[in-house]
């Protein structure tokens, strides 16, 4: 592998694949903790109507047109949703089910009719993305980095998601609080005169937002996996809110790095062909190490929790310690 | 029949013969065995999915079947390294059923012994399943088979290629789970509608959730081909939640279920069909979608337009109401001289901070209960207004009364409660008034209005 290579096919995949990990982890604390976590995997599943239809209005791929279908969609979906729960009584997750598989199957059909116009679309993209075609022809060595054109011509896709992750980074930041508060106590908020509903309402916007974002490169399976995995594993190591989105920061880039080289280098390593789909193996190893904390986590994980049991049953006197 | 001759165009769509031809069968061998098998398994889904809605289990579904694809794609990489038939139907729906249980573990295993809440770990499991899914998908597009596309139909199904001994499979199957179902219905009702009671009453809930759970894998599993790992969730959650709108019964719901169900499985199957570039997983959702936001809309119990008009119906009552005890307690105040069958309720206007329209719906709502009638180009109640004026006030003031001898409340606070519950109090509850107010000697007789604790 020479360094052209890797600065043209790896480095911008890889940083695609950051950008959208980070913004995707960064909401999903928030997800987590109000168990709102299946609504990244609703919303993200009903935006392909949207995306299909501006791809039918317009006819091409262009950026604008599908964020803007899809984002409409992302809102419709989240208002069918609570209006499905409130006045057909049902359980959020019946209501989800219902609306997003309704959602994706009205975009299922609809990409055949696309498919005949000549429209270069399919259902295969949206799920698993191609973080594979993301491509920065411009470096040609490390020293044309120097060059503020070469920089100029960043895939669409990065510059995109890095703009996600400055929207998501700045709108946490502005609202901190009032998410904290929402999210641990949203009665208190409620009482305290903080428009939950609002909050509630910015933070679906942001998470379709997120999703439509990155669904072009990393596919909506990634972003269902970032929004929780690398929050749930964080959660699980700490109680702080702050640690927490650090953590679940930090969880979210060697996620993100380690799946990819994983996925582009480990197949060579272990004498196969060819590179494996990466943002598959990426969420595989938000998933690996989300299992490494739920078996080793300090105070949550399950070792820890049957020693604690078993001392019990040992030493019933100090059951209580 | 012009309609029936006109109606076929170039862009391939069906004219209504056609159609007609189709729904009853008369379309060829296979989309006849394809209409059946896929409602038949819209029946199994609708009957085991009611129990799943109802348990709350509608999103294990959906991460039951996303983490089904690991296992499709790791039966197909073993098989094929044994040398044995890598695309055999049986060996990939093993694979799927045993991915899914692992799936469905890993959530229980997550949501019972960690901090972490059950949606977070069935998000967890059913994205990272997926990905490992596409990554084994994506080597075996390496090995150079050609036998990832027989894969990828899992994901969305292949509705079109249903052989006559898939049908045949989820005949069984489907059968076999709604004897399952018959036998267990005590049990499940149980379960889905209590189950602290019934684990207090010595149920073993954990088992019985455990045999719902391997009902849903294995409707999940035969859906697989019909409607492909995304949509079967569709098939299990969309018809008992369109039942469910429909009754409160579970008898009724379970049955509307399964024939919603099978409706949706049979009519999608034919219009897809009908229309070769309508895929069939996708149609017979919308189908199931359209059942669901039609009884949304229109089901005279939980729909939203009988909700509507039962809300409106209310405000007017409530509103209506008002406005004869305002009559009553302006002709008792003495201030106008006229009695209360030739007030005019144009006059409560003064009174009333009533906008036109509004005040119109009232009072076209109390002529319509014949509360009032129009005379020489006024309103003003008739007898049974005057009687229905009577009874609302009285029933206001028995209220009243009850609160400030019985929870001691001051008159002056006793108005804004009666205010609200005047227009419920049935038969029962003034009886049981009268009752407790004629024991401390405050019942006024003779059936009339007793006097206002406050000033009106």
């Amino acid at each position: 592998m020479s360094l052209t290579t890797f600065l043209q096919l790896d480095l911008p995949a890889m940083l695609a694949a950051l950008f959208a990990t980070l913004s995707c982890a960064l909401l999903g604390n928030f997800l987590v903790l109000r168990r709102q976590s299946l609504m990244g995997d609703a919303v993200s599943h009903a935006v392909l109507p949207g995306i299909v239809l501006a791809f039918l209005v317009v006819g091409s791929r262009a950026t604008w047109p599908v964020f803007v279908g899809a984002t409409a969609a992302a809102l419709i979906a989240v208002a069918l949703i609570e209006l499905v729960r409130r006045y057909g009584r049902m359980d959020q997750g019946t209501a989800m089910g219902v609306v997003f598989s309704i959602m994706f199957a009205l975009g299922v059909v609809l990409i055949e009719q696309a498919a005949t116009r000549n429209v270069d679309l399919d259902a295969e993209c949206v799920l698993y993305g191609q973080l594979e075609d993301v491509l920065w022809l411009a470096p040609t060595s490390l020293s044309s980095l120097a060059d503020w054109s070469v920089w100029a011509q960043m895939p669409r896709e990065v510059t995109t998601l890095f703009g996600a992750l400055v929207v998501t980074s700045l709108a946490v930041a502005a609202f901190w609080k009032e998410l904290k508060l929402a999210s641990f106590d949203p009665a208190l908020a409620s009482a305290l005169g903080f428009r939950a509903g609002i909050i509630d309402l910015g933070l679906m916007v942001l998470v379709g937002v997120v999703a439509v974002a990155a669904f072009e490169a990393v596919g909506s399976i990634l972003v269902i996996a970032m929004f929780i995995c690398p929050a749930a594993t964080a959660r699980l190591l700490t109680d702080r809110l702050s640690h927490q989105v650090a953590l679940s920061l930090v969880f979210a880039a060697v996620a993100a790095i380690g799946g990819y080289v994983l996925a582009a280098f480990g197949p060579i390593w272990v004498g196969l062909a060819s590179a494996v789909a990466a943002s598959g193996m990426i969420a595989v190893t938000s998933g690996l190490i989300l299992a490494t904390a739920v078996v080793f986590a300090p105070r949550h994980g399950l070792l820890k929790r049957r020693r604690v049991a078993r001392s019990a049953t040992a030493d019933p006197a100090h059951s209580a310690a | 029949m012009i309609l029936l001759t006109t109606t076929a165009t170039d862009a391939g769509w069906p004219d209504v013969a056609q159609a007609v031809e189709v729904l009853a069968l008369g379309g060829g061998y296979n989309t006849s065995l394809v209409m059946i098998g896929v409602a038949l398994y819209g029946l199994a889904a609708g009957v085991v999915g009611s129990f799943a809605v109802l348990r709350r289990r509608a999103m294990m579904s959906d991460t039951l079947s996303h983490a089904t694809l690991p296992g499709i794609a790791l039966a197909f990489i073993v098989a094929t390294a044994l040398g044995g038939e890598g695309r055999s139907l049986p060996v990939l729906l093993a694979g799927a059923a045993l991915a899914g249980v692992a799936g469905v573990g890993a959530v229980h295993v997550m949501s019972r012994y960690t901090r972490l809440p059950e949606d977070a770990a069935m998000g967890a499991v059913l994205s990272v399943f997926f990905g490992l899914g596409f990554v084994l998908l994506s080597y075996i597009q390496t090995l150079g088979t050609g036998a990832e596309g027989g894969i990828q139909k899992f994901i969305y199904g292949q509705t079109a290629a249903m052989s006559t001994a898939d049908a045949i499979l989820i005949g069984v199957v489907g059968t076999v789970s709604l004897l399952a179902v018959a036998a267990l219905f005590k049990e499940l009702r149980l379960v889905c509608f209590d189950p602290q009671f019934a684990d207090v009453q010595g149920w073993p809930v954990g088992a019985i959730d455990l045999a719902l759970m391997a009902l849903v894998v294995v409707v999940t599993v035969i859906g697989l081909q019909a409607v492909g790992l995304i949509l079967v969730i569709a098939l299990i959650v969309i018809p008992p939640a369109t039942a469910r709108l429909w009754t409160d019964r579970l008898g009724r719901m379970v049955a509307l279920a399964a024939a919603f169900g099978a409706v949706s499985g049979y009519t999608g199957a034919a219009l897809s069909a009908l229309m070769p570039r309508f895929p069939a997983g996708g149609v017979i959702v919308l189908v199931a979608g359209a059942l669901f936001f039609a009884s949304f809309l229109l089901s005279p119990r939980h729909g939203l337009l009988s909700g509507a008009l039962r809300h409106l119906r209310l405000s007017l009552d409530i509103e209506s109401q008002h406005v004869l005890r305002r009559v009553f307690e302006t002709a008792e105040s003495g201030v106008n001289t006229v009695g209360m069958d030739t007030f005019p309720l144009s006059r409560l206007a003064l009174t009333r901070a009533w906008s036109a329209p509004r005040r119109r719906a009232v009072i076209a709502h109390l002529t319509w209960l014949g509360l009032v009638r129009a005379a020489d180009g006024e309103h003003v109640l008739t007898k049974a207004g005057v009687a229905e004026a009577q009874r609302l006030t009285r029933n206001h003031r028995l209220w009243e009364l009850f609160l400030i001898n019985n929870a001691d409340l001051a008159p002056s606070h006793v108005h804004r409660s009666a205010d609200l519950v005047e227009h419920v109090l049935d038969g029962e509850i003034v009886r049981r008034l009268e009752e407790e107010l004629a024991r401390s000697g405050r019942l006024p007789g003779n059936r009339s209005v007793p006097m206002s604790a406050h000033p009106v």
